[in-house]
């Protein structure tokens, strides 16, 4: 009997909720672009999220501010169905473009990009836009990061004197795959003496023991450390603590040890949003697949302009940013 | 490759990162185990620890001075457990889900704070590594264990304390008689709800504690979630050490130097997959605990409120 | 002391006071939500967000269509299954938080199933990774349940660990032996299997995403309550949870009820994680934590068990309400642009306010048993003593 009373708390609410009747209308105005933004982790990461928060920052002061575009975010979306149903909510809102950055939410927007054939969406980091199963308004964006990884690691074989260099991974596989492999091709192509010892301490968050696995690299010898991912936070004070090289990439971590990082593979996403956004505007929903790559400036290496690198090094690195634009130098990761 | 992990360099290393990865888990289980023996389960270290953490950060990085910090991460951590002391033992509430919801508020508050107040991943200069001229000289020794921050030393020295008080003192003993058997301490005129206010409170400094070790010791960072499932781990400690300072001790130094073991694993390049080698030392847990079939009984009163009969 | 009232006239007072009581004890935990969301409007307040807007927001994400009302079932549904297990344990006195872990495995093993046999019928394949689930989160709950009886190895413990385990078993699974075949091919290789075949997905009220693992949770929420209730096992179950050493006495075995009490709430949470892939996900995929797959159900759904007094009946609705709760919240989230921490802060407020609150229950009930047991006597007085 007890049970039967229970229910009415339900149903109470829902009348609660009939008598409330919905929000209020979003008024839409002619010519402001609305962007909605689903992301992993939170948008002040130092990383892969923050990466792109700062681009759109920067594209919608380059659209003329929030007058001409309209700017929402979801932060911290690391379960996959509350991801879904943002997407679709965002979408039903009539957003024109829903971007789903993080590369798990693929299987979510291929079922939901279908039923907002007006509204684009965006997918990375992934290169499939789903357009051989019929989808068209799915844009889909990769960061090259094996580009900027066999830079860096170009730097770090060139910068090592014990011949042995630390590298810190989340899980073994996407982006911080990706960059890892690059970086161990750097670093061969330069100094084949080097050894590269890589941790992948499995787990996104886990900054206690980054921030180990970074001591353990330095009592292993390593004299130049880099890492990928949000958890590496701690990892670079270790690295300073001891006077050790650190070399960064997603976004720019100068900032938290001015006096040893060297150079970030930094993303800049601006250039894959302004061509999904004059594409949308023209009436083309999706269906482009973009990689952000050194040649065309998505991957920046940003120099530390207070950390005097020896005039070799630094030859060297542009010489390897160059031959990476024009061809001459291919990263192979050995697929 | 299997051999270098037999050199003296990864011996070394194993332990002086155990001894590191170790503190966080002596602080936050020894405060829990004050609770426990008292019979309060507490589940919330975790969003103690945070929010610890949080504080000892902000206070460091605002003021300059680190011991305001660890003072702060103490206040917030003791606010933290005297709430939780109120839900548990004033209102009788289901410890463990009670637990669970302070972790999570710690979990968003100490986030929230962080964004707020910080906006962005700042970095603060911790405690250093003090060196006791002599003993840091030590050949092996001396870097291994002369070498580390104040908070570190801290953990160490809290665990003696910690047995001394609980079983040499009389407020150990009116913990452990609250915890075993709350109606006959409440006959013999213990106030059984004040000891447990104590112990929770005093678990709440800790584990706020445990948190500063990280922000401002270890780590010299703080960021969304820090701890990341630490403060779970130090209270499966608690069991693993079946409610004594030297047992809790021994799980955090096992459970850490496997871990490290594993970081060495992988940078040896010994062939084990990634995922694999992070499991060793949750695994090896449970196994020493099956292979040392233990008989200490937990306090009988455990998770249970008090009331006065009749 | 007071007037005596006619016979008939006491027991319909009784009712009546006993119904009213019911309903307050229903009532209190809607009570204890409202507390918390008053603290969660200061909170809104010092973020400069309108806290009427705001759970405006939150009701109409819950609740303010069909679609939301589908969507609060859909996030209810693992969370009712995971409660059902909850019961179970709590009853037997074993403390389960495993669920993570257990909804991890069980999840895993229901998608090997479903892409290894391909090309079997739907009907056979589903029921068939449904037991999956319900095995593999049997032996996650299993072994600390076995650890526990014959190991003397604490629940907690071994539970935090194993969900521990599960995760790194699962990253290892899903970037290697599992993996998608067309990551394979990629650089990048996301750890993703493939996708499930459309024969074997849950049926879906369209175009919500609303599953039938809704309903199958129901449906179980009535078996649970039969099998603890009016069966041997969970009268045994119970029996051994509410006081070990008088059921040894009596001859039930209690370490043997110690493991079946874990094990089947394990098999529960294994249920909820198989439900998942087939019915929302359609696929397994990982970002290296539990919680980006089971959306922390293991732990929420140890709370909705206890919003619903650990009665699989009770657990029904509070799983709904705590799922409306997640959703309203995602939706404010996006509505007013607040942090998700706050969400999480406000998740964390309205769970310590609603196991405080229990204590008002608790007390009426005393009170109430003791009226009953007035009102028996006082019969007894009526019919001139004991008969």
């Amino acid at each position: 009997m007890s049970s039967k009373i229970k229910w009415i708390v339900p149903l109470l609410l829902i009348a609660m909720l009939t008598a409330c009747g919905g929000g209020g209308g979003a008024e839409e105005e002619e010519g402001v672009f609305r962007v909605a933004v689903i992301m992993p982790s939170a948008i002040n990461d130092l990383a892969f999220s923050q990466s792109m928060y700062d681009a759109l920052i920067a594209t919608q002061e380059e659209m003329g501010g929030p007058e001409s575009m309209e700017l929402v975010y979801s932060e911290s979306m690391f379960v996959v169905d509350d991801a879904a149903a943002a997407i679709r909510d965002y979408a039903s809102q009539g957003y024109d473009l829903v971007i789903a950055h993080g590369s798990q939410y693929g299987s979510s927007l291929r079922e939901i990009a279908p039923d907002f054939p007006e509204t684009s969406f965006a997918h990375g980091t992934t290169v499939d836009t789903f357009v051989d199963e019929g989808i068209e308004n799915v844009f889909a964006y990769d960061a090259a990061s094996d580009q900027g990884g066999y830079v860096n690691g170009v730097i770090a074989g060139l910068l090592t004197e014990s011949n042995v260099i630390g590298v810190i991974g989340p899980i073994e596989t996407g982006d911080a795959k990706l960059y890892v492999d690059g970086f161990v091709a750097g670093v061969a192509s330069v100094n084949p003496e080097a050894v590269v010892n890589v941790n992948y301490i499995g787990s996104f968050s886990d900054v206690a023991l980054a921030t180990e696995a970074a001591n353990t690299h330095i009592a292993a010898g390593a004299d130049v450390l880099t890492g990928s991912a949000q958890m590496v936070v701690g990892a670079i004070g270790v690295a300073e603590a001891n006077g050790v090289y650190w070399l960064g990439t997603q976004s720019s971590q100068t900032s938290l040890a001015p006096s040893i990082v060297v150079a970030n593979q930094v993303y800049d996403w601006t250039v894959v949003l302004d061509q999904i956004i004059e594409l949308n505007r023209a009436g083309t929903y999706g269906g482009t697949a973009y990689r952000i790559t050194l040649e065309n400036e998505g991957l920046v290496i940003d120099f530390n302009p207070d950390l005097d690198l020896p005039a070799d090094v630094q030859a060297a690195a542009n010489d390897t940013i160059q031959g990476i634009i024009d061809g001459s130098i291919t990263v192979d990761i050995g697929e | 490759m299997i051999s270098e992990l037999f050199s003296a360099t990864v011996l070394i290393g194993i332990i002086a990162s155990g001894i590191r990865l170790a503190t966080p888990y002596l602080y936050a289980a020894i405060g829990e185990t004050f609770g426990q023996r008292s019979g309060v389960l507490n589940l919330g270290v975790e969003g103690q620890m945070l929010l610890g953490a949080f504080a000892a950060f902000y206070v460091a990085f605002t003021t300059g001075n680190l011991w305001l910090g660890l003072l702060a991460a103490a206040v917030v951590g003791a606010l933290m457990g005297l709430a939780m002391a109120f839900v548990s033992v004033t209102l009788h509430a289901e410890q463990g889900i009670s637990g669970i919801g302070f972790y999570l508020f710690g979990l968003g508050v100490s986030d929230l704070l962080f964004q707020r107040m910080l906006g962005t991943v700042e970095t603060v200069n911790g405690f250093q590594p003090i060196y006791i001229r002599g003993l840091s000289d030590l050949p092996v020794l001396g870097r291994i264990l002369f070498s580390q921050n104040i908070l570190v030393y801290g953990a160490f020295v809290l665990v003696p304390i910690a047995w001394f008080v609980l079983n040499k003192t009389t407020l150990g003993l009116k913990i452990r008689a609250v915890g075993e058997n709350p109606q006959a301490a409440d006959s013999l005129g213990v106030s059984v709800n004040r000891v447990r206010y104590f112990t929770v409170t005093l678990g709440g400094v800790l584990s706020g504690i445990a948190g500063a070790s990280l922000s401002i010791a270890l780590l010299n960072v703080f960021q969304q979630n820090l701890t990341s499932g630490l403060g779970f781990i130090a209270v499966a400690l608690v069991y693993f050490g079946g409610w004594r300072p030297a047992g809790v001790l021994l799980g955090a130094l096992l459970f850490s130097m496997v871990n490290s073991l594993q970081l060495w694993v992988q940078v040896l390049g010994i062939p084990v997959p990634s995922d694999i080698a992070v499991m060793m030392p949750y695994v090896l847990t449970i196994v020493a605990l099956i292979l040392t079939v233990q008989r200490v009984r937990s306090p009988s009163a455990l998770s249970k409120p008090f009331q006065r009969e009749g | 002391m007071e007037d005596r009232l006619p016979k008939a006239e006491v027991s319909a007072l009784d009712t009546l006071r006993a119904n009213a009581s019911k309903i307050a004890d229903a009532l209190l935990p809607v009570l204890a939500v409202l507390a918390a969301l008053a603290i969660g409007a200061i909170i809104l307040l010092m973020l400069g967000a309108n806290p009427v807007a705001a759970y405006g927001a939150l009701l109409e994400g819950a609740f303010g269509s069909g679609n939301a009302v589908a969507e609060t079932i859909v996030k209810a549904t693992p969370l009712l299954l995971v409660g059902l297990g909850i019961c179970i344990a709590f009853r037997g006195n074993v403390i389960n938080i495993g669920g993570e872990g257990q909804m991890v495995v069980g999840a895993l093993l229901a998608t090997l199933v479903g892409l290894r046999l391909t090309s079997w019928p739907g009907w056979v394949v589903v029921p068939l990774a449904m037991l999956a689930g319900f095995v593999g989160g049997a032996i996650w709950g299993g072994i600390p349940g076995i650890l526990k009886a014959y190991f003397r190895v604490n629940e907690i413990l071994s539970t935090v660990m194993m969900n521990a385990i599960a995760v790194q078993a699962m990253n290892y699974l899903l970037r290697g032996p599992m993996i998608d075949p067309a990551q394979m091919e990629l650089a990048s290789r996301i750890p993703q299997t493939a996708a499930l075949p459309e024969a074997f997905r849950l049926p879906r009220l369209a175009p919500t995403r609303l599953h039938l693992g809704a309903f199958i949770a129901v449906v179980l929420a009535v078996g649970v309550y039969i099998l603890l209730w009016r069966t041997t096992l969970g009268y045994r179950i119970r029996a051994v949870g509410q006081n070990p050493d008088a059921s040894r006495y009596g001859g039930i075995r209690v370490r043997h009820h110690v493991v079946v009490a874990l094990l089947l709430s394990g098999a529960f949470a294994g249920l909820a994680g198989a439900t998942q892939v087939f019915g929302v996900n359609y696929r397994m995929i990982t970002d290296g934590s539990a919680t980006g797959f089971t959306g922390s159900a293991g732990f929420n759904g140890i709370v909705a068990a206890l919003f619903g007094q650990l009665h699989p009946i009770g657990a029904i609705p509070a799983s709904f309400l705590f799922g409306a709760l997640l959703v309203g919240a995602n939706k404010l989230q996006r509505m007013m642009q607040v942090p998700s921490a706050f969400i999480t802060s406000l998740n964390g407020l309205v769970v310590v306010f609603v196991v405080s609150s229990d204590i008002w229950r608790r007390q009426r009930q005393k009170r109430r048993l003791a009226a009953a047991q007035r009102a028996a006597e006082a019969a007894v007085a009526d019919s001139g003593g004991p008969a």
